[in-house]
């Protein structure tokens, strides 16, 4: 939070020289939050350079104390989501939203790539397929939610500025949103390929050495 | 078997973790759309291979360059933004260089000038108005944009042209009819740029090496510059030439409204 402080400060003082520290800081997170809300990379790339273009041409028509009090985490967050939603409102008008599988398979990217040995990360990948898959099942608003909270790893009062709804709203529809993905998970579990005999809680126990 | 439950905790774990590292593209994107770094890809010109960079807010720079190491280097010099290669110029903009580089002029290609000075744009965009195929001297530049004596600005000014062929600095030759200095090359490399368009040079250099800096046409006294359009119509019967306004003037000759020749001597 202090270094976006200070990226506030910069960006005021002079705009063109603080973005590209702007890009630097916030580009995996307005991606990532872009491919989870769309389940493609190639719309998540355009949607999270179409971010940092409109939040840089927003800030030219701000003055310097509007753009020092700006909140970046919450306010790119909130112009990725709004240019998310934009996009999958066409995507849903140009194809009916059944076509998931394709989709997911490629936005796939888990970030825990070269972190663990080849049978931890065949766990991992699994488990993360399964969940972003989920994801995507979620209603947008749930979606929304869940990736600001949880994924992004924004507070709920950041994840309420960003979208634009109350608390008590967002801390129900992150509560919902676990709940179903936590089914989704358990009935897609005795399902994940050759390791079907293990338990679920057993495929998890490596995720989370490997977090750790 | 059993499916044990996933904790709350485990799946937040899980969440955490479908966060993912932006494809290079995606910053660097963010940059040039904002005009803050540079693409840029090979085109071919008169000159041979030459290369175009741009950004969200135009083409920036046009150069040659030996190979790809130095030009990336020379454009991080003098511009001081990062640059890219892409594969090809999108194709937009494509289309519209061939446009200009083929005589039209209507086209409209964005450029970003940036960092030069109200001066330096001035006379760039007066160049901008020369006709494909036809020169004015420096001194016509100057008179044109009201600042009659600055005519060796103006040769500074067209030397430090950053995007050349696309800012036509090759159709400004010098005073006293002489090809002058070309910055992507030399008077050779003008010469040739210039003889694409379909402009003799060595008779135009001749020309004015004997004192025949200027056409009239005796049917409807009026003088011009010799590469003028209205200039090039006239037939060898009813041709004059003066090696000065002043001889036209006295000679009864006004001015062509087209090419608004200046005296060589201010």
């Amino acid at each position: 939070m202090d270094t976006d402080e200070a990226l506030a400060r910069h960006l005021a003082k002079d705009l063109e020289a603080g973005f590209p520290g702007l890009v630097e800081a916030h580009q995996d997170r307005l991606y990532t939050i872009a491919l989870r809300l769309l389940g493609d990379r190639r719309d998540a790339e355009e949607v999270a350079q179409d971010a940092l273009v409109r939040a840089f041409r927003a800030m030219q028509g701000y003055d310097r104390d509007r753009i020092t009090a700006l909140r970046l985490r919450p306010w790119l967050a909130s112009i990725a989501i709004n240019l998310a939603r934009n996009r999958r409102r066409r995507l849903d008008d140009r194809q009916p939203p059944s076509q998931l599988e394709p989709m997911l398979d490629a936005g796939f990217d888990p970030a825990t790539d070269g972190r663990a040995g080849p049978d931890r990360q065949a766990d991992l990948r699994e488990t993360q397929r399964e969940l972003a898959a989920g994801l995507l099942r979620l209603t947008p608003a749930v979606r929304a939610a869940i990736v600001l909270r949880h994924v992004d790893g924004l507070s709920v009062a950041e994840t309420a500025e960003a979208l634009g709804r109350p608390e008590g709203t967002i801390k129900a529809q992150v509560h919902r949103g676990l709940r179903e993905l936590r089914s989704v998970l358990e009935a897609a579990g005795p399902t994940a390929g050759p390791r079907q005999h293990e338990t679920r809680a057993g495929r998890f126990v490596p995720a989370l050495e490997a977090i750790r | 078997m059993t499916v044990m439950p996933l904790t709350e905790t485990q799946l937040e774990h899980e969440l955490w973790d479908l966060r993912v590292a932006a494809p290079a593209s995606v910053g660097f994107g963010a940059l040039v759309a904002t005009g803050l770094a540079d693409r840029y890809a090979p085109i071919e010109t008169p000159l041979g291979r030459a290369f175009v960079a741009w950004n969200g807010r135009g083409v920036s720079w046009v150069g040659q360059a030996p190979d790809e190491a130095t030009f990336e280097s020379r454009f991080r010099a003098e511009v001081g933004r990062e640059v890219a290669r892409t594969e090809a110029l999108p194709e937009r903009l494509a289309r519209a260089i061939s446009r200009r580089l083929a005589g039209d002029r209507r086209v409209r290609i964005p450029l970003d000038l940036r960092g030069h000075t109200p001066f330096e744009v001035m006379v760039w965009m007066k160049a901008l108005e020369i006709p494909r195929g036809e020169v004015r001297p420096y001194g016509w530049i100057a008179a044109e944009i009201g600042r009659p004596k600055a005519v060796r600005a103006v040769g500074t000014a067209l030397a430090h042209n950053p995007v050349p062929l696309v800012v036509p600095c090759h159709r400004v030759v010098r005073s006293d009819g002489l090809i002058g200095q070309y910055s992507m090359g030399g008077p050779d490399a003008k010469r040739r740029v210039l003889g694409a368009e379909g402009l003799d040079t060595g008779a135009l250099e001749a020309d004015a090496a004997a004192g025949r800096r200027y056409t009239g046409s005796d049917t409807t006294h009026i003088v011009c510059h010799p590469t003028c359009r209205d200039a090039r119509r006239v037939t060898d019967r009813h041709r004059v030439t003066f090696p000065s306004l002043a001889a036209a003037a006295q000679a009864g000759y006004r001015p062509c409204k087209h090419c608004r020749p200046v005296s060589l001597a201010a």
